[in-house]
C-alpha cells in the first residue's frame, strides 16, 4: 500500500516535524495525484522556511510560526449546524464545509444548478482536474505551497460549465476549531468557456489559540469567462494564516477578486494572476484591517504576458494599535505585452502613533505601448473632518468611526454579495470602535 | 428682531484668540439675545471666520483670554460635540468634504445623536427620509444630494445649501453663518436666505458674517458690527451696512482712532 513518506533527506527541523507529524494519507487510487504529493513530499524536503533575508518577506517575519509544534489536524469537532449557521450567507445555495481542512458532507449542502461543486475524493476521476489541480499555484519554489500539496487529500472543486452563469454563489466555508492544528485548505476553480460564478473562500474559527491554516487555491477561466471571487480572511487572534493564489486567464476572460483581511495574528496572501491571452480583464482589491499585534501583508502579482490585458487594482490597509500591514503589488508586463492599461493604488490609513505600514508597488515594465499607473498614500485621519463631524454634534470616536469606516468601504461595496457585504461593513464599524 | 425680556444667549466678553502663537481675536465683546439676528462684517483677515471656529470649538484656536458664556454656561468648558448638542450650529466657510460617507447617513446620524441628547425620538432611516425630503424642499434641494457623499463635488452654492439643511435637522440655539453668501448666484442666495428667514424664530438667533451688503437684503439684521484686527471696532442698526457699502471700511477705522485720541 502507498503512503506519503518523509524522504531521509528533509532537514532537521520544522519543516520535517510539520510533515513527520502529519497521518499518512491513503492513497488515491489516481496515479497522478499521487505523483503531485511524492513531488510536493520531495521539494518541502529542498526548500526552507523564508526569513527575513528572502526579497519576498523582508517585512514579515514569521520566526514565530516555526517557533511553534503544530500537529495534525486529530479527528474533527462533531460539529452541529448550529454551531457554525452564523457564518452562513443567504445568498449562497451551494456551501462546502471543512472543519480543520476535512471536509464535512453533513455540514455542506449542494445545490442541483448546473455546477459541479465536490470535495476532491468524489470527483477526482474528472480529466480536467488532472490537467489543473497543482498547475497553476506551482511549488517548486514556495514551501507554503509545496506542504499543502503534499497533504492534498479533501479539496473544494468547483467547474462551471460552458455557457452557464451560476444563480448563486458558491460559499466555501473553512472553520478551525483544534488548538496547534495545522490545516490544508484547498481550491480548485474551472470555469469554462463563457461561464460565469461568484466563489467566496471564508476562513473562519470557533477558538481562539494558535493555530496554523496554509491554503492554497487555484482558479481557471477559460475563454470569455467571469469569475468574482470574494477571500474574507476572519481567522482566530492567534492564528497563522499563509495562503497561495494562482489565477490563469484565457481570452477576454474577466476576473474580479475582493480579499478582505481581518483576523490572525500573522497573515500573508499570495495572488498571483497570470493573463495568458489576449484581451484579458481583472480587478484585483484588497483590505486589510488589523490592530493590535496583527500582521497582515499581501502580496500581489499581475502578469500581463500577452497584449491588450486591462488591470484595476486597489488595496487598502486600516492599522491600529501596534499592528503591521505590508503591501506589496507587482505589475509584470512582458514583451510582446502591447496595449496593456494597468492601475493601481495603495492607500493606508494609520490610527495610532505606532500603527505601521510598508507598501510597495513594483512594475516591471517590458513593452512599450502600455498605460501603467500607480500610487500609494499613507496617512491618518483628517482632523479637520473630524472636527467637522464633531461640530454637528457626534462625539470623538463616532466621528473617528464613520471617518475610518468610510475608508474601509470603498472596498467592502465591491463585494457582490449583499448579506456579505452588509455584515463586513458591520465588522468594520465593530473592530474600528475599539481601536485605540 | 428684537424683543423685549428675550434671553441672552451668547455673551463675549474681552475674547482673545491666538493661532500658530499668534493673536488673532484681541478683545472682542459681543452680547447676543434670543430672537436677533447680528451681521458681522469686516475686512478680509480681522478674525471673522476665527471667532466663529472658536465658538464652535475648533483646538486649532488657543483661547488665551476673555469669556464666553452660551446660555449662561461656560462654553470653554464643553467640547465641540457638547457646543452641538447644547444648540451652537456653525455653518462654516469652507464646508469639509467626506468621501466614502454617505450623506444621508450622516445627516441621520447627527439628527439622532443631538435628538437623543435632546431627549427627543430618534427616526429610523425610513422616517428619516421623509422628514429630510420636507427639509430639503425648503432649500430647493435635489433628493440625489442625499445619495452623494458629504459634499463630495458639490459645487460652493451646493455645500452652502448643505450646512443650512444641517442647521434645520439641528435646529440650534445660535447659528453662526460664516460667509454662507460668498459664491452665491442671486437664486441661490434667496433660496438660502429664505431657508434662514424661515428657521429664526423668537427663541434662537443668527450670527451672519459676511462681505456684502447684499445678503442682508434678504435677511434683515437687527445688528450690524464691524470687526477690524480681532475687535468689535462699531456696532449699528441695518443702516450701518448700507454705508460700509458705499463708503468701504477705512472711515470707521478712522473714526475711531479719532475717537480715542479724543479720550487720551
Ligand atoms: N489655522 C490658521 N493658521 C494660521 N493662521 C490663521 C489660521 N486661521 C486664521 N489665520 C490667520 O488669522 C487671521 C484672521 O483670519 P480669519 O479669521 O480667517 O479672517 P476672516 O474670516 O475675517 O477673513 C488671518 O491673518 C489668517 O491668516
Ligand atoms: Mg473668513
Amino acid at each position: 500500500m502507498n503512503t506519503v513518506r518523509v524522504p531521509a533527506t528533509i532537514a532537521e527541523g520544522y519543516l520535517e516535524s510539520l510533515l513527520a507529524g502529519q497521518p499518512r494519507l491513503p492513497a488515491s487510487p489516481l496515479a497522478w495525484l499521487n505523483k503531485l504529493r511524492a513531488d510536493a513530499v520531495d521539494r518541502v524536503g529542498v526548500l526552507t522556511v523564508p526569513t527575513l533575508r528572502d526579497e519576498e518577506w523582508r517585512f514579515t517575519d514569521i520566526s514565530p510560526l516555526t517557533k511553534l509544534s503544530f500537529h495534525p489536524a486529530s479527528e474533527p469537532a462533531r460539529l452541529h449546524p448550529a454551531d457554525i449557521e452564523r457564518f452562513y450567507i443567504e445568498e449562497a445555495n451551494t456551501r462546502l464545509v471543512f472543519v480543520d481542512g476535512v471536509y464535512a458532507p453533513q455540514l455542506s449542502s449542494v445545490a442541483a444548478d448546473g455546477v459541479v461543486v465536490a470535495n476532491l475524493g468524489a470527483a477526482a476521476t474528472d480529466r480536467a482536474i488532472a490537467a489543473h489541480l497543482g498547475q497553476h499555484a506551482t511549488f517548486h519554489d514556495n514551501v507554503f505551497a509545496a506542504l499543502n500539496t503534499a497533504f492534498l487529500h479533501d479539496a473544494a472543486l468547483i467547474m462551471v460549465p460552458h455557457n452557464m452563469t451560476a444563480g448563486a454563489p458558491v460559499h466555501l466555508l473553512f472553520i478551525a476549531t483544534q488548538r496547534e492544528a495545522a490545516s490544508y485548505p484547498r481550491c480548485l476553480l474551472l470555469a469554462e468557456s463563457g461561464s460565469a460564478v461568484t466563489l467566496i473562500e471564508d476562513y473562519v474559527a470557533l477558538q481562539e489559540a494558535a493555530y496554523f491554516t496554509n491554503a492554497v487555491t487555484e482558479i481557471a477561466l477559460a475563454d470569455n469567462a467571469r469569475v468574482d471571487h470574494i477571500r474574507v480572511q476572519r481567522e482566530g487572534a492567534q492564528a497563522f494564516h499563509i495562503a497561495n493564489c494562482a489565477v490563469s486567464l484565457a481570452r477576454a476572460s474577466r476576473y474580479h477578486s475582493v480579499s478582505v483581511a481581518l483576523g490572525a495574528r500573522i497573515s500573508r496572501y499570495d495572488l498571483n494572476v497570470l493573463q495568458t491571452a489576449e484581451g484579458t480583464q481583472c480587478t484585483v482589491d484588497g483590505l486589510a484591517l488589523i490592530a493590535n499585534n496583527q500582521l497582515a501583508d499581501t502580496h500581489t502579482c499581475i502578469d500581463h504576458a500577452q497584449p491588450h490585458g486591462v488591470s484595476r487594482q486597489q488595496h487598502k490597509c486600516i492599522v491600529g494599535g501596534s499592528a503591521h500591514a505590508v503591501f506589496n503589488g507587482k505589475i509584470m508586463v512582458r514583451p510582446g505585452a502591447q496595449r496593456t492599461d494597468s492601475s493601481q493604488a495603495s492607500h493606508n490609513l494609520l490610527l495610532s502613533g505606532s500603527a505601521h505600514v510598508d507598501t510597495k508597488p513594483q512594475l516591471e515594465i517590458f513593452a512599450d505601448d502600455v498605460k501603467c499607473t500607480h500610487g500609494a498614500t499613507v496617512g491618518q485621519l483628517d482632523s479637520e473632518e473630524v472636527f467637522y463631524l464633531r461640530s454637528r454634534g457626534l462625539s470623538e470616536s463616532a466621528a473617528r468611526n464613520m471617518l475610518t469606516y468610510a475608508f474601509g468601504a470603498e472596498i467592502i461595496e465591491r463585494i457582490p454579495v449583499a448579506s456579505l457585504r452588509h455584515r463586513l461593513a458591520q465588522t468594520v464599524l465593530q473592530q474600528t470602535t475599539i481601536q485605540p | 428682531m428684537i424683543y423685549r425680556d428675550s434671553k441672552t444667549i451668547l455673551e463675549v466678553r474681552g475674547l482673545r484668540a491666538s493661532v500658530d502663537g499668534v493673536e488673532i481675536l484681541k478683545g472682542l465683546d459681543l452680547t447676543v439675545k434670543s430672537g436677533e439676528v447680528h451681521a458681522i462684517m469686516g475686512p478680509n483677515g480681522s478674525g471673522k471666520s476665527t471667532f466663529s471656529k472658536v465658538l464652535a470649538g475648533h483646538s486649532a484656536y488657543e483661547v488665551t483670554g476673555g469669556s464666553v458664556l452660551f446660555e449662561g454656561r461656560n462654553l470653554f468648558e464643553l467640547v465641540p460635540e457638547e457646543r452641538a448638542r447644547a444648540g451652537v450650529f456653525l455653518a462654516f466657510q469652507y464646508p469639509i468634504e467626506i468621501p466614502g460617507v454617505a450623506n444621508s447617513q450622516f445627516l441621520r446620524l447627527t439628527y439622532n445623536t443631538v435628538q437623543a441628547q435632546r431627549g427627543r425620538d430618534e427616526l429610523d432611516p425610513l422616517e428619516f427620509d421623509d422628514f429630510v425630503r420636507e427639509k430639503m424642499k425648503l432649500l430647493e434641494m435635489n433628493p440625489d444630494f442625499l445619495e452623494r457623499s458629504v459634499n463630495e463635488g458639490f459645487s460652493g452654492g451646493e455645500k452652502k445649501r448643505n450646512e443650512i439643511l444641517q442647521m434645520a435637522l439641528l435646529e440650534p440655539r445660535l447659528a453662526i453663518l460664516d460667509e454662507t453668501d460668498s459664491g452665491l448666484d442671486i437664486d441661490a442666495l434667496r433660496i438660502v436666505s429664505n431657508g434662514v428667514n424661515h428657521l429664526a424664530n423668537k427663541d434662537n438667533a443668527m450670527v451672519l458674517v459676511t462681505h456684502y451688503q447684499r445678503l442682508l437684503n434678504y435677511i434683515v439684521p437687527d445688528y450690524v458690527h464691524v470687526m477690524e484686527a480681532g475687535r468689535i471696532i462699531k456696532t449699528g442698526g441695518k443702516e450701518l451696512a448700507l454705508e460700509l457699502e458705499t463708503r468701504g471700511y477705512d472711515w470707521v477705522s478712522a473714526e475711531r482712532k479719532a475717537a480715542m485720541e479724543v479720550a487720551a
